[in-house]
C-alpha cells in the first residue's frame, strides 16, 4: 500500500541517518548558475549534503555511491516561491506547513515564504516560531512573512522588530492592502531599519467589492466586478510612500498593465520597488470565467489579454523581478459555493514551473537563465536571503528539471491537501524532476538523504 | 419543432428560431388563459421545483401559475438566505431536491452563474428565473411577446432600455433576444448605471431621455433599486426623476407614439410618473398576463422536448 506522502515524510524523519557517510553523484546534467555564469553539461558529487565536485565524474572511482542519472535535465540553484499560503495555524484541513512544503518540493521548490493571513495571524514571535519549528526538518525552507498590523486588522503595527529577530523575512497584510496610508508610511519607515520589504496586496478597498475583473466579460456575465484601477491606486500609493520614506515596497501578484508601467517608471527613478507575478496572471484572461468555474476566481482577478501581455513584457524587461504562485489552498466545499460567495484563490506550487517553462521559455519570452533568475535568485534577493550557488564547498540547494518533458496536470496527484487549480488537465512542457536541500533529495515521489 | 437546448439559461446565443418558437407557442397558451377553464393536461406527471434563493413575488407566482395551468406537480423552495449560511452547501441542497426526482428546476439566485452550475450537477431541465445581474430570459421573452402583440412585429423596431442597466438582469436578456430577431437596441441611463464596454454588444448608449423617447418605438423602463442607488450611483431619486424619469410632459412633447414597458414593480414618481404608469402608452399589465403564457410555453417546450 502506498502511504500518504505526509506519513512517508514522518517515517523518514524517524529513521536514523547518523553515522553513515552519504555520497551521491548527479549525472549528465546541464548546470546553469546565472550568478556564477556557469552553463555546461557535467556531473556533481554531493557528500552529506555538500557539493564536493563539479566535473565529469567516472562513477567507478566512487564505489558505494548513489547514482542519479539526470541526463537531459537542467540543474539550477534551488527555486524559491516568495508567496504561498500554508494555512497553518488555523486551517490545517486545507494545508499544513508539511503538506505545503511537500507540494513545494514536488513542484521544484527548495524554499518558500508563507503569508501571515492565518488564524491567528503571523503577528508574533510565537507564531513565527511555531511555523519554523514545524518546518525545521523538512527539505523545503519555510520563511514566515509577518503581518504589518496586529491581527491584520489595519489598526496598529504588529511587533515588527520582535518578528524580524525571530526570523520574519518581510511584512504584509496580504489578502488586503495595508489599511491606511498612514499605517503604510510608518511600516515602511519602521521596516527600513531592517531593510525588509513591505509586501503589498494592491487593492483599493472601496473599489474592490467584486468577484472578477471589470470589463466586457463582467458586463456579459453579470458578476460584480472590480477595476484594474483599484490595483493601480495602491501600487502608486506604495511607490510614492517608498520614495518618501526610503523604505522598500514589493508589489505582490501584479496583474494590471498600468501597474506594470508604474513600477517600470518608479524603478527608472531609483525608487525601492520590486514586483512579482503569478503564472495565472501571465497566462489566463477573464474570458476563462465564462463557465463560472470558481477555480478561476482569485484576487487580484484574471484580467484582459492586454494585461497578460504586459505581464510578459514586464518579465522580459526586468520590471517584474520574480514569479510566485500565490498558492492559496481552499477546501472543495468552499470552492463549490455559488460564484459570488466562493473564496478567492487557487493553488499553484505544483504547476507554476511547468506553466512558466511552457509559456515563457518555450514561447521564447525568457531564456533559461532569465527564468532561473526569476525563480531562484531574485526572490531571495528581495527577502535578503542567501542565494544558493553551484560551487564546490556550498551546501547543495538545487532544483533539477526537465524543460522538455510533456505532461498533463492531474490534480488528484497533487501533494497539496487542496485541489483548487484552474490548470487541471492542461498539457504542459517542462517539469521538476528533483529538488535537493538540507541534506535531502526529493525524487520520484520520495524523500531520501543525500 | 423543438428547442435546440435542454435548458433555458439565458438568451445569449439562442437562435432566432428558438425564440420565435417560444413566442408562437405562447400565443396558443395565451388563448388558453382566456378560456373559462384555464388548465391543460400537457405536463401531467411532471414535477417541477421552484428554487428561489432570492425573494421574488411576481416571477415566482407567474412560474407557479404557469406550472399549475399545465397540470404539473409543483414544489417550492424559497429562502432569502444562502444555503451556505445554514451550513449546507448549495450543491447538497440541489442534490437533495433532485433525489426527490424532479424533472425541471426553475431557479433564481443573487449570484450569476448558478443556473449554469446547476446544469452541471443536475439531470433536470434548468430554467433561469434570474441570476445576479446576468440574465432573466423569460422576462425578456415576455417583453418581446408583449411588443410583438402590440406592434405586430419585432424586426426593425428601435427599442431603448432605460435605467439601471448595470444592476439589471433584464437588460442583457433583452439585448440578446431583441438583436436575435432583428430589433435595434439602445441603452439610456446615467453613465454610472451603464456597465463598461457594453457598446461591444452592438448597442448604442445615450444619456438623454428626450432622445430616448423621440427616437425609439419602444421604451423598456427598468426599476431603480431605491435602497441601493440613491447617493451612490445617482445623487437622489428626485434628480433621477427630473433627468431620466418618463413623464406625460416629456411624452407630449413627442409627436409620435411610443410603447412603454416596465418589468415591475414600478417606483411611481421615480422612473415613471404615475400618469404614465397608468397612461395610454404603457402595457405593464399585459406584460404580467403574457408572462404566464411565456412561462407555460417555455415549460411545455422543455418538458416535452424529445
Amino acid at each position: 500500500m502506498e502511504l500518504p506522502l505526509e506519513w512517508q515524510y514522518y517515517i523518514y524523519l524517524e529513521l536514523d541517518h547518523n553515522g553513515s557517510e552519504m555520497k551521491s553523484i548527479l549525472k549528465s546534467m546541464r548546470i546553469i548558475d546565472p550568478q556564477l555564469k556557469i552553463d555546461r553539461v557535467t556531473d556533481i558529487l554531493i557528500e552529506n549534503g555538500m557539493i564536493k565536485v563539479i566535473d565529469d565524474i567516472n562513477e567507478n572511482d566512487f564505489p558505494d555511491t548513489n547514482i542519479y542519472d539526470f541526463s537531459n535535465c537542467i540543474c539550477a540553484p534551488g527555486f524559491f516561491d516568495m508567496h504561498v499560503h500554508l494555512r497553518e495555524p488555523g486551517r490545517e484541513d486545507e494545508e499544513t506547513v508539511i503538506t505545503g512544503s511537500n507540494s513545494a518540493a514536488a513542484g521544484g521548490f527548495t524554499g518558500v515564504a508563507c503569508m501571515p493571513n492565518t488564524t491567528p495571524a503571523i503577528d508574533s514571535a510565537e507564531v513565527i516560531n511555531l511555523i519554523k519549528e514545524k518546518s525545521s526538518k523538512h527539505l523545503v525552507d519555510v520563511f514566515p512573512i509577518g503581518a504589518v498590523s496586529k491581527g491584520r486588522n489595519g489598526e496598529i503595527l504588529a511587533p515588527i522588530s520582535e518578528m524580524f529577530s525571530n526570523g520574519a523575512v518581510g511584512f504584509s497584510d496580504d489578502g488586503t492592502a495595508v489599511k491606511s496610508a498612514a499605517l503604510l508610511k510608518n511600516a515602511l519607515e519602521y521596516t527600513s531599519m531592517y531593510n525588509a520589504p513591505i509586501i503589498e496586496h494592491c487593492e483599493e478597498e472601496s473599489l474592490a467589492d467584486g468577484a472578477m475583473n471589470e470589463g466586457l466579460v463582467s458586463t456579459t456575465l453579470g458578476l460584480p466586478s472590480l477595476p484594474t484601477v483599484s490595483e493601480d491606486l495602491i501600487v502608486m500609493r506604495g511607490i510614492l510612500l517608498a520614495e518618501y520614506t526610503g523604505g522598500r515596497i514589493h508589489i505582490a501578484h501584479i496583474s494590471s498593465k498600468r501597474s506594470v508601467e508604474l513600477v517600470r517608471e518608479a524603478k527608472k527613478k531609483g525608487i525601492n520597488v520590486t514586483a512579482e507575478v503569478t503564472p495565472h496572471h501571465f497566462t489566463l484572461t477573464d474570458e476563462t470565467l465564462r463557465t463560472f468555474d470558481t477555480n478561476f476566481k482569485m484576487s487580484p482577478p484574471l484580467r484582459c489579454r492586454e494585461d497578460v501581455e504586459a505581464m510578459i513584457e514586464g518579465l522580459k524587461d526586468g520590471t517584474i523581478d520574480c514569479i510566485a504562485s500565490d498558492h492559496a489552498p481552499h477546501s472543495i466545499e468552499e470552492k463549490e459555493m455559488e460564484f459570488i460567495y466562493a473564496p478567492n484563490g487557487i493553488i499553484g506550487l505544483e504547476t507554476q514551473l511547468g506553466i512558466s517553462l511552457s509559456e515563457l521559455y518555450h514561447k521564447k519570452h525568457l531564456t533559461l537563465e532569465e527564468l532561473i533568475n526569476k525563480f531562484a535568485v531574485n526572490p531571495r534577493r528581495i527577502l535578503n536571503l542567501d542565494i544558493p550557488k553551484l560551487e564546490v564547498g556550498s551546501a547543495a540547494n538545487l532544483t533539477i528539471f526537465d524543460a522538455n518533458k510533456i505532461w498533463t496536470v492531474d490534480k488528484s496527484k497533487f501533494k497539496s491537501k487542496s485541489k483548487n487549480t484552474p490548470f487541471d488537465k492542461r498539457l504542459l512542457t517542462g517539469k521538476s524532476v528533483a529538488v535537493i536541500n538540507n541534506e535531502q533529495i526529493y525524487f520520484d515521489g520520495e524523500f531520501k538523504k543525500i | 419543432m423543438s428547442l435546440s437546448s435542454k435548458h433555458l439559461i439565458g438568451l445569449k446565443n439562442v437562435p432566432k428560431e428558438d425564440i420565435e418558437l417560444i413566442l408562437d407557442t405562447a400565443t396558443t397558451f395565451r388563448e388558453v388563459l382566456e378560456r373559462p377553464i384555464k388548465k391543460v393536461p400537457t405536463l401531467q406527471g411532471k414535477t417541477i421545483c421552484n428554487l428561489f434563493f432570492e425573494s421574488s413575488t411576481r416571477t415566482r407566482l407567474s412560474f407557479e401559475l404557469a406550472q399549475k395551468r399545465l397540470s404539473a406537480d409543483t414544489i417550492n423552495f424559497s429562502t432569502s438566505t444562502s444555503s451556505t449560511k445554514k451550513g449546507e452547501t448549495f450543491k447538497d441542497t440541489v442534490r437533495n431536491i433532485e433525489a426527490m426526482k424532479v424533472d425541471m428546476i426553475v431557479v433564481r439566485h443573487e449570484s450569476a452563474g448558478v443556473p449554469e452550475y446547476l446544469t452541471r450537477i443536475s439531470q433536470a431541465n434548468i430554467i433561469n428565473a434570474g441570476d445576479g445581474r446576468h440574465e432573466h430570459p423569460t422576462q425578456a421573452l415576455l417583453d418581446m411577446y408583449s411588443i410583438r402583440e402590440k406592434l405586430g412585429k419585432l424586426k426593425g423596431l428601435k427599442v431603448c432600455i432605460v435605467g439601471d442597466i448595470a444592476h439589471s438582469r433584464v437588460a442583457l436578456s433583452n439585448i440578446y433576444g431583441l438583436q436575435a430577431v432583428g430589433a435595434k437596441v439602445t441603452l439610456c441611463g446615467p453613465k454610472t448605471m451603464i456597465p463598461r464596454e457594453i457598446e461591444n454588444l452592438g448597442v448604442k448608449v445615450i444619456h438623454d431621455i428626450d432622445k430616448a423617447i423621440s427616437e425609439h418605438d419602444v421604451l423598456n423602463v427598468l426599476r431603480i433599486q431605491l435602497e441601493r442607488e440613491a447617493g451612490s450611483t445617482i445623487p437622489s431619486l428626485r434628480e433621477y426623476h427630473n433627468y431620466f424619469g418618463i413623464t406625460s410632459e416629456r411624452l407630449e412633447k413627442n409627436n409620435r407614439d411610443v410603447l412603454i414597458l416596465h418589468p415591475g414593480p414600478i417606483n411611481r414618481g421615480v422612473e415613471l410618473s404615475s400618469e404614465v404608469a397608468d397612461g395610454p402608452y404603457q402595457i405593464i399589465l399585459n406584460q404580467v398576463t403574457n408572462g404566464v403564457a411565456i412561462r407555460m410555453a417555455v415549460l411545455y417546450l422543455l418538458g416535452t422536448r424529445p
